[in-house]
């Protein structure tokens, strides 16, 4: 199991994530966010492998990458 | 469940006023980890540039000093000369560093300082409104040249890694892109190698970034991508310069 957490209020919507996601699992919201952008979200959330590309190429940060503590 | 992408402790806890797509965040984040992987915060001052990164102060956490336009080599220079013991860097565009600031930059490799300078290539002026750069490629539209940049008219890119490259003080080399993932991580490698280097004492070291200004290129931050991966690649191979392991490196010079 692994996901993400985009944080809504640094997310600026340039869609680099989505399009950096190999499983495409990182879909843009279709509602603006408090800053006045479409910020990325988890659409597939059963698909994320925590592998995160996403987090790699977000110029804002905003990508948090949770996986389970290996045993 | 595991945060595995901790925010770096060099970079401060705030929302970067940059562009949706902008590069430099990337490029901040890249500096803070090596900062952090290094362990040397608490010891590190680093030069903002004049251009989008002015703000750069706010973001890092660590000692900052901001200098006029292109003297961003200058002012490591001094830093370095009188507190050695410091790590300097120099975080510059390619207006700063190529255009105004290209005196400095020079004289600061001919010398051999031991400094590093994290050189930002997006091929425009970005925080004026996309005029033409000195790394401008050819053909390339901007505000200054309308109809695509024309030698006859504008001169030729320079490319600062190329020219650097002969220099016999400057010792390592390296140009780099952010363009994908995996550039990403490639890309860290090489800023902290630069920082290495200047740790271990071994000179001057510069890592020229390809980064994109979406807003100043009139297109979307994928396109800004895409241009990098179709337009600049072919103008800006990606690869070390100078200092590459296991080739050739004058040891004297410790």
């Amino acid at each position: 199991m692994a996901k993400i957490e985009v944080d809504e209020t640094r997310c600026k919507g340039c869609e680099l994530c989505a399009a950096a996601c190999a499983k495409k699992c990182i879909a843009m919201s279709k509602t603006f966010s408090a800053t006045g952008y479409y910020p990325a979200f988890l659409c597939a959330p059963e698909l994320c492998s925590g592998c995160g590309l996403c987090a790699q190429v977000c110029p804002d940060l905003a990508i948090s990458v949770f996986k389970e503590a290996v045993r | 469940m595991l945060l595995i992408n901790p925010r770096p402790e060099s970079l401060v806890d705030v929302k970067m006023h940059y562009c949706p797509g902008c590069g430099h965040g990337v490029a901040h984040r890249l500096v803070a980890e090596a900062m952090d992987e290094l362990g040397i915060r608490e010891r590190t001052i680093g030069v903002a540039p004049v251009g989008c990164a002015v703000f750069s102060d706010d973001y890092f956490n660590c000692d900052m000093i901001q200098g006029a336009h292109g003297r961003g080599p200058a002012i490591a220079t001094g830093l370095k000369r009188t507190r050695p013991d410091c790590i300097v860097f120099s975080y510059q565009g390619d207006g700063d560093l190529a255009s105004i600031g290209m005196g400095e930059t020079i004289h600061s490799a001919a010398r051999g300082e031991n400094i590093t300078i994290i050189f930002i290539n997006n091929a425009t002026y970005g925080m004026t409104g996309g005029q033409m750069a000195p790394t401008t490629l050819m053909g390339q539209k901007a505000s200054t040249c309308p109809l695509g940049r024309d030698p006859q008219v504008n001169g030729y890119p320079i490319k600062v890694c190329e020219l650097l490259a002969q220099l016999e003080g400057a010792r390592y080399l390296e140009r780099v892109s952010l363009h994908t993932a995996a550039h990403v991580i490639k890309a860290k490698k090489a800023v902290k190698k630069a920082f290495q280097n200047q740790v271990d004492g071994k000179g001057f070291s510069l890592v020229e970034i390809l980064s994109t200004c979406p807003t100043n290129m009139g297109i979307s931050p994928l396109e800004a991508t895409k241009f990098i991966a179709d337009k600049m690649l072919a103008q800006y191979p990606l690869g070390v310069y100078k200092g590459a392991e296991g080739g050739k490196i004058d040891v004297s010079r410790n």
